[in-house]
């Protein structure tokens, strides 16, 4: 996996949760910074890529790792 | 970021079951960048109290998923007895505790966070006689036009 410069853990939480937290850490990163965010909702793999969809930031990785969903976004 | 879209929500439900779709929806909405509010109205208005005291029956709700199989043994005139609405409802807020699934008061304050507008029906306010000292703060009391003036330019406008 690919650098990043913050990290969020998302398990155990269920929708729309892991989206929400995401939103909120990326709000305090800047533009360009890459969030890891580790999730063990089924739903988030569609989530974040609608949720990258819908708001501009790039979604660089998804991938599922021991049974967890493991996200890279760039903040747009 | 792309013109700003508009979501329209109605909440008419007050049970716990019910509670969680318009906020579900708006604090996603929100963090999807749109511009949300939503109109609380009747038994919605339960969901604007700052003790949500909410709870859920089974009592006319067939599709409502039973634990331990009781839909099989338990009469329907059952569900009536005293108590049961009572365990009904623990058993489910124990269920999304153990799931993940949100809060609703932590739901209810991320869509404040996010700046979605809540609007108690000020109609129903005064019908019900209810104590607007029980409400949250940073809502709005308004009327039917109040609403219009957004949904009317809203993308996406729901009844729940």
């Amino acid at each position: 996996m690919a650098d990043f410069d913050q990290e969020l853990d998302a398990s155990g939480l269920n929708c729309p949760l892991p989206i929400l937290r995401a939103k909120k850490t990326l709000n305090g990163m800047e533009s360009g910074k890459v969030l890891h965010i580790i999730a063990t909702d089924p739903g988030s793999v569609k989530d974040f890529e609608a949720f990258a969809n819908q708001t501009g930031n790039e979604l660089m990785e998804s991938k599922e790792v021991g049974g967890k969903f493991e996200f890279l976004i760039k903040k747009a | 970021m792309q013109d700003e879209k508009k979501l329209a929500i109605i909440a008419t439900k007050g049970s716990l079951d019910w509670a969680y779709p318009p906020f579900i929806l708006a604090s996603t909405a929100a963090a999807l960048g749109y511009d949300t509010e939503i109109f609380f109205t009747f038994y919605g208005l339960q969901l604007l109290k700052k003790n949500l005291d909410l709870e859920v029956t089974p009592l006319g709700n067939p599709g409502m998923p039973m634990p331990m199989g009781m839909d099989k043994w338990f009469p329907v005139l059952g569900l009536a007895l005293p108590g049961m609405q009572g365990m009904m409802t623990g058993m489910m807020k124990k269920k999304m505790a153990s799931k993940g699934v949100a809060d609703l008061a932590e739901l209810r304050e991320l869509c404040q966070e996010a700046e979605v507008k809540l609007i108690a029906c000020q109609m129903t306010v005064d019908l019900f006689e209810m104590n607007t000292s029980e409400f949250i703060d940073g809502i709005e009391y308004a009327g039917a036009a109040r609403f219009f003036e957004f949904a009317g330019q809203s993308d996406i406008c729901l009844y729940i």
